[in-house]
């Protein structure tokens, strides 16, 4: 009798199988399944067991406003929020369409006659509130930036100046620029008077306030980069007898560099803390603003749409530092630095 | 008139530490001709990097001066080109760019930018770094980056080329290699070369003189040898050389049985590098705000 001999491998061409055996088998997999682990199931898991301590703490807290918001309120809000932009601006385009048809309706009767176009007056929406507070940081950011960063250097390269100004940054650094927050309007209502403003007083107001803290950060980390400089660098600039401007220019602050972006990413953190704070407090437009009308408006959503704007707030000043600290990387000439 | 190339002149130094005046070198006089290579030999903390940063112009001699074709030195130049121990390539430079500072800095006005390139990337193939002209310091070898360093000083055109253990933190065998490539660059240039080193190996395989120092503070010289071996050298020959041998055997003499260092703590006299008359800038704490 023939013996009938199967070899599974080529009867059921089961070689894919086989190989995918020996994949699951290898060392490798192994290791890329332990990464994938680490890497995404065990945040993954955290955020999903938050999300459950919230629902479950939440549900058993009843303020005056009812009760506290869990996961999903929040998320249903965060949608209401985006959808009350929308019809935001369908409303704005409507409106300006129906001035359009007007006008040209208007003008078909008469060629002569005056037109014009009003502007839309509709509430700030809460996307539109983030749009200011991401401005209104960026700009108080960039001003401390380009008054720090040179103050920095030449407190850095100036050990008689450097002594002469660190009293000064000593005493201002631990203000929280809020306390400087009435004398800045006061100051910007008495000095920024003009007919046509390019920008609104209380943009201006949050903008120094965010400088006033964004400044010591980066002056003290300049300084400290750029005093720190490696002494044999020093020694190569004075045999090459490098002008001052040249030294400067080549050594000093390519040097700094590292320090410098430490700096700027330190202050922007604290920068986007206090302008919602001097949102709340001063009634400038931005998302403190958003989250001071809701908590005034007190209705049963307030504390959800709140809510949204706490998290919103938190994604933004992630987001914010990310960006930075991939500047920082890019800006940073020292590979062995590890940046997190 | 002194008739020296350069010429080293009752030159002593003392610095004010925390534990009062310090006095490093004590009259130290050294005459040395055009197109010689000394070595400069002795214990740690011996006072050889003063010697070096005074001649460099980096640091002052407290009495003495030092001359250069009957000039004084008062301030550190181009015409005296260091090469650091550790290399000091700016690390934010490419190879080509670190050299290139340099021939900008000298050159900017007697030479055109077409020559200046052509002189940058002349001076790295004279040390053989050609090839990684494109690179940073942190992506080549310590070997490759003191050549740099080399080629940076030898593009200055220096009049005496000064070395700080230039080749101290490199592995034997990159050292080796480094000392054929500047007995190479010497014999085809024919540089006045001041090195400081602690290797008896290369002080004689390299030098015309050796200059021994005497332990400090207040060190002095204490012995000069001529080292009468014919050009070029080659290490393998040599090893057998009787005369080589009694080369390096009189400089182990001078270290070990003459000036025989007990291990006496350095703290109070500091490493070769480490006495500086300024202050250091301290590191201040990173704030968080």
């Amino acid at each position: 009798m023939r013996a009938t001999i199967i070899d599974p491998q080529k009867s059921f061409r089961l070689a894919w199988l086989q190989s995918l055996l020996a994949y699951l088998e290898s060392d490798r997999l192994v290791q890329r399944t332990l990464l994938l682990i680490r890497q995404l199931l065990i945040p993954l898991a955290a955020i999903g067991l938050f999300l459950i301590l919230w629902s479950a703490g939440a549900a058993s807290v009843t303020t005056s406003l009812g009760q506290l918001p869990g996961p999903a309120q929040v998320w249903d809000q965060g949608v209401q929020l985006y959808q009350e932009h929308r019809a935001s601006r369908e409303r704005e385009v409507a409106f300006y369409q129906r001035q359009e048809q007007r006008n040209a309706a208007r003008l078909a009767r008469d060629p002569n006659a005056e037109v014009k176009i009003r502007p839309y007056t509709g509430s700030p929406t809460f996307v539109d509130q983030i749009g200011t507070s991401l401005v209104t940081v960026a700009t108080g950011f960039l001003i401390a930036s380009l008054i720090a960063i040179p103050i920095g250097i030449v407190c850095g390269m100036s050990a008689t100046l450097y002594r002469s100004i660190n009293p000064i940054i000593q005493l201002f650094k631990p203000v929280s620029p809020l306390a400087w927050l009435p004398i800045v309007t006061m100051v910007v209502s008495a000095v920024y008077v003009s007919e046509d403003p390019l920008f609104q007083k209380s943009f201006i107001t949050s903008a120094i306030t965010v400088t006033l803290c964004c400044i010591w950060p980066t002056i003290i980390n300049t300084t400290v980069g750029v005093s720190s400089i490696d002494r044999d660098l020093i020694n190569v600039s004075r045999v090459l007898r490098l002008g001052w401007l040249t030294k400067t220019l080549k050594i000093v602050i390519p040097s700094s560099v590292p320090m410098m972006f430490a700096g700027l990413r330190l202050s922007l953190g604290i920068g986007w803390m206090v302008l919602i704070a001097a949102e709340m407090l001063a009634q400038n437009p931005g998302l403190g603003k958003f989250v001071w009308d809701e908590f005034q408006n007190g209705s049963s959503d307030s504390l959800a749409r709140i809510m949204v704007a706490v998290l919103v707030i938190g994604a933004l000043g992630f987001i914010l530092d990310r960006a930075m600290l991939m500047l920082q990387r890019w800006a940073t000439w020292d590979r062995n630095a590890v940046l997190r | 008139m002194n008739s020296s190339y350069l010429s080293v002149e009752n030159v002593s130094i003392t610095f004010d530490t925390d534990s009062g005046p310090l006095n490093v070198l004590d009259d130290v006089s050294l005459k040395v001709e055009r197109g010689e290579f000394i070595s400069l030999i002795g214990h740690s903390g011996c006072g050889k990097s003063t010697v070096l940063n005074i001649v460099a112009g980096l640091l002052q001699a407290s009495i003495g001066g030092v001359l250069l074709e009957n000039r004084e030195v008062t301030e550190p130049g181009p015409d005296r080109a260091v090469v650091f121990q550790n290399h000091s390539l700016l690390p934010w430079l490419s190879v080509y760019d670190n050299v290139r500072l340099a021939v900008d800095q000298v050159f900017g006005r007697s030479k055109s930018r077409q020559e200046r390139h052509q002189w940058t990337l002349h001076n790295l193939e004279l040390v053989h770094m050609g090839h990684a002209i494109g690179q940073r310091p942190d992506q080549i070898s310590g070997g490759m980056k003191q050549r740099v360093g080399i080629a940076r000083a030898l593009a200055m055109q220096p009049k005496v080329l000064l070395m700080d253990e230039p080749f101290g933190a490199l592995d034997s065998l990159t050292r080796t290699h480094m000392q054929d490539s500047l007995m190479e660059i010497q014999a085809r240039l024919n540089n006045t070369v001041i090195m400081i080193t602690h290797d008896v190996d290369e002080a004689v395989l390299l030098s015309d003189r050796i200059v021994m120092m005497s332990n400090g503070p207040s060190a002095r010289i204490g012995e000069i040898l001529a080292v009468d071996l014919p050009r070029p050298r080659d290490r393998l020959p040599l090893a057998d050389d009787p005369a080589y041998n009694h080369y390096r055997a009189e400089v182990l003499r001078f270290l070990h049985e003459r000036h025989a260092r007990p291990d006496v703590p350095t703290s109070n006299v500091g490493g070769d590098d480490q006495v500086e008359p300024e202050e250091r800038p301290t590191r201040l704490k990173l704030a968080a705000g």
